[in-house]
């Protein structure tokens, strides 16, 4: 492992671009292909491709495990969010209109809340269960 | 040209497949299915549907090559010998094939836009969308605006199959701890 340099120099110079990509796809999403679910696997496949190349102790240390676990919940919760307010408001659960003044900026807004509760759960979803096989194996 | 790269891509999905098939080595055969999902979002590139190009290449290329390795970490990497009987096995497979081939009969022609899927409720989403939510993507628009309690239901999905993974791999281990020499 330790005398991979073209693995480790490589991957090091492809992490950043992956990452940035992964937050093009998400945030671009309303407009190109692509979106929370996209981005959730690649930010996933960043976390794994250097728990790969420098072992995984080094990946839990930039990726903590309890994040992980935490953030696998969360995502659920921030997408329930989105469609929390209508209550209130008395409309439909999920609809965002009333998350804004104008109804159509209330649809965007929401829907990139939505993508980014589903980023959140599929990212953290996948990291986490890469660390759960990664741990059985050293055992 | 298209077909030209259909053809291709086609042929080179059954020799994936053939090789799946005949390979012994379990290593091989994720390899394998890695190739065979590459060349399947190659296949729905040319089909125009990016999105689910995008899925196919990420999750299936991807993720799932690395869990299925990460799988053969842990388990034996050989197949087990081939049962002896392969007559059953193979009616079952030659008599789904040829239901699934002549369900595709009945199907409209590909692409016809008269299709009845493109009667329903495609022709608003296509009009409408961009007056009902501002988002160009029609695609993000029905899947998150639309269809968000459908979206809603696939992330508790993941969410449960995370959980459910963790509890399965993480529990045992923390009783093989306890037990001790519990070999694995």
């Amino acid at each position: 492992m330790k005398l991979d340099v073209i693995l480790r120099v490589g991957v090091k110079l492809i992490l950043p671009s992956l990452l940035l990509f992964a937050l093009y796809v998400h945030f671009h999403g309303d407009y190109g292909p692509g979106g929370g679910f996209q981005a959730g696997v690649m930010s996933a496949a960043m976390v794994i491709l250097y728990g790969l190349i420098f072992g995984i102790k080094a990946a839990k240390r930039v990726v903590p495990q309890g994040l992980v676990e935490r953030m696998v919940p969360l995502g659920v919760l921030v997408y329930l969010s989105a469609g929390i307010p209508a209550l209130f408001e008395g409309h439909h659960f999920l609809d965002y209109g009333v998350l804004s003044h104008d109804p159509v900026h209330g649809h965007e807004y929401g829907i990139l809340l939505v993508e980014t509760g589903v980023l959140i759960t599929v990212s953290s979803t996948m990291t986490a269960i890469f660390y759960a096989f990664a741990e059985r194996g050293r055992s | 040209m298209e077909t030209f790269v259909n053809a291709v891509l086609l042929t080179l999905l059954a020799f994936a497949t053939l090789g799946v098939i005949w390979q012994r080595s379990l290593f091989g055969v994720v390899i394998l299915a890695g190739i065979y999902s590459f060349l399947m979002a190659s296949v729905l590139i040319v089909l125009d549907a990016v999105d689910v190009a995008m899925t196919e290449a990420s999750v299936g290329a991807g993720i799932s090559t690395i869990v299925l390795l990460a799988t053969l970490f842990l388990t034996q990497s050989r197949e087990n010998p081939r049962p002896r009987n392969v007559l059953l096995p193979l009616f079952v497979a030659a008599s789904v094939g040829a239901a699934l081939i002549w369900g595709t009969f009945s199907l409209p022609p590909f692409g016809v836009a008269d299709a009845p899927i493109h009667q329903h409720t495609v022709p608003y989403y296509l009009h409408q969308s961009i007056n009902d939510t501002g988002v160009p993507n029609v695609v993000t628009a029905v899947l998150a605006d639309y269809r968000g309690y459908d979206t809603l239901g696939e992330v508790t999905v993941i969410f449960t199959a995370g959980i459910g993974v963790m509890v399965l791999l993480r529990g045992r281990r923390r009783r093989d701890k306890k037990g001790g020499s519990a070999a694995s």
